[in-house]
């Protein structure tokens, strides 16, 4: 029995991977910032590709260029070969420059995938249906839209504005959170108290100008103000 | 097709049980089957609108229970075919109806009747949220008053939120029935309008039952305004109700009745 006969077959097969080239540009320092900026869109987008730095466009005295490789790293670029630079220029001297590959198929430019990013959460609240007595509707996020009535006995708080298409009998309270440029609106005002930015006012101290009619609530700095809506 | 509606209000004392004996007999007489429970449990009025106290054995929570089954417990009713009664209890309270229990006995009225109306206690805690809880249509009764329409209000948002439709995400049909309502002091301004009551509230109106001694009478009688006095004006009132809840279209009027002068001279004595 002979030494080498002992020894393991080596099993090899063939596997592709795409190569990515990436192609910086100078000034170096906007293109890393595209380059953030696509990455926050996409992130993860680099993580386990083989990345292929392509120097055609920079030149041996691009400023910047000694940090181009460490900045890409750092990103979660892995660099598996460099191409077109030449390892002789002094801005490269500290680079640890992979050996090249050879061979390869340029396979046309790529688009990076945009992430499904959800839609920011909507700011207001649309509420078709009166709002009864008893109900309270708390929305810090933003304005409040009631297509009904706030009926006596109910109470709506809404860290914008509210908007009121029906009758407002209950209470409003508006900018909760301190927002003091919120208003209070609603097409026959009837309320038994209305608050903005933790200034109210109840129905006695209302006055009976804008009673029963259209009309609008602010805050004029410390004093509850109605005013008609024209 | 069977119904389970609830007569409901928030307030006590605007006519839930009145309008429950009143619908439910309208209902029968046109040839429905009709059951009418009582979910008053520990103030058990209905047996005596209908007239059945001295009939009762069982009740709404012997049911529940076990101790006894729907046809011992279901009264029927004398005067008009179809009419049967399931009481509530007197002695008990109103934590004695579990949700599977009153789940059970809906179900199996369901099965039997074409229309179980469930008189609804006041307040808004367990025993009215019972009631509503499998209802597929509310009557909600109002008097034309601030401090009812605001009750009443109330209980059309726990109808919106709290019953078995409202968890599936339906809305259960809901009818406005005001009741008490005086033509002469809505005339006087002395009540609140048939408009601003359906403005606040805005849910269909079912009909609008007049003031009237004969539904006092009616009631110390043991009977049914629509049994007793059918001809009466809250009768005729009650009968074009129950039309509507079987699809009837129909236009609200507010029956009156003819008053001579002396009876009129000797109201506003009194009043």
């Amino acid at each position: 029995m002979s030494g080498t006969s002992s020894l393991p077959r080596i099993r090899l097969s063939g596997r592709s991977f795409l190569a990515l080239t990436l192609t910086p540009e100078a000034p170096l320092v906007n293109w890393l910032e595209a380059l953030d900026a696509q990455l926050a869109r996409s992130a993860g987008f680099f993580s386990g590709k083989p990345i292929i730095l392509d120097l055609s466009r920079v030149t041996a005295d691009t400023p910047n260029l000694p940090y181009l490789k460490t900045a890409l790293e750092e990103r979660g670029v892995r660099i598996i070969g460099i191409e077109n630079g030449d390892r002789d220029w002094p801005a490269v001297a500290e680079w640890d420059w992979p050996e090249s590959f050879v061979g390869g198929r340029a396979s046309g430019e790529m688009d990076v995938p945009e992430e499904n990013i959800p839609p920011p959460p909507p700011t207001s609240l649309l509420i078709e249906e009166p709002v009864r007595s008893g109900q309270h509707i708390v929305w810090p996020d933003g304005d409040v839209i009631i297509l009904g009535s706030v009926s006596s006995g109910a109470e709506v708080s809404a860290g914008g504005s509210i908007h009121i298409y029906g009758a407002l009998r209950g209470r409003a309270i508006a900018g909760i959170g301190g927002n003091a440029n919120a208003r209070i609106f609603t097409r026959h005002l009837a309320a038994e108290l209305v608050a903005i930015d933790g200034f109210y006012a109840t129905a006695e101290e209302m006055g009976a100008e804008h009673n029963g009619k259209p009309a609008q609530v602010l805050l004029d700095g410390e004093t509850i103000v109605f005013r008609s809506v024209t | 097709m069977s119904k389970v509606l609830v007569v409901t209000s928030g307030k006590g004392g605007v006519g839930k049980t009145t309008t429950t004996a009143a619908l439910g007999a309208a209902l029968a007489k046109a040839g429905q089957k009709v059951v009418l429970v009582d979910f008053d449990v520990g103030l058990r009025n209905l047996d005596l609108v209908m007239g059945a106290e001295r009939r009762v054995v069982f009740d709404l929570i012997n049911v529940i229970q076990g101790d006894a089954n729907l046809a011992q417990a279901l009264i029927k009713d004398k005067r008009v075919e179809n009419l049967s009664l399931l009481p509530a209890s007197q002695t008990r309270d109103k934590d004695a109806l579990t949700s599977e229990g009153v789940e059970k006995v809906i179900n199996e009225l369901r099965s039997k009747f074409d229309w179980v109306i469930c008189d609804s206690p006041a307040g808004i805690e367990r025993g009215a949220q019972m009631a509503m809880y499998h209802a597929d249509v509310a009557v909600i009764v109002t008097n034309p008053e601030v401090s009812s329409v605001r009750d009443s209000d109330r209980i059309i948002g726990m109808l919106d939120s709290t019953t078995a439709h409202a968890k599936k995400g339906d809305k259960i049909d809901k009818h406005l029935l005001i009741t008490r309502y005086d033509p002469q002091r809505a005339a006087r301004g002395d009540m609140l309008g048939t408009d601003d009551v359906l403005d606040i509230l805005s849910i269909p109106l079912l009909g609008i039952i007049p003031e009237s001694g004969d539904v006092l009478r009616a009631s110390n009688v043991g009977a049914p305004v629509t049994i007793a006095e059918p001809d009466s004006p809250p009768a005729r009132a009650y009968t074009d109700a129950a039309r509507r809840l079987n699809g009837e279209k129909l236009e609200v009027t507010i029956p009156t009745e003819r008053k001579g002068l002396l009876d009129w001279l000797f109201k506003r004595r009194v009043a």
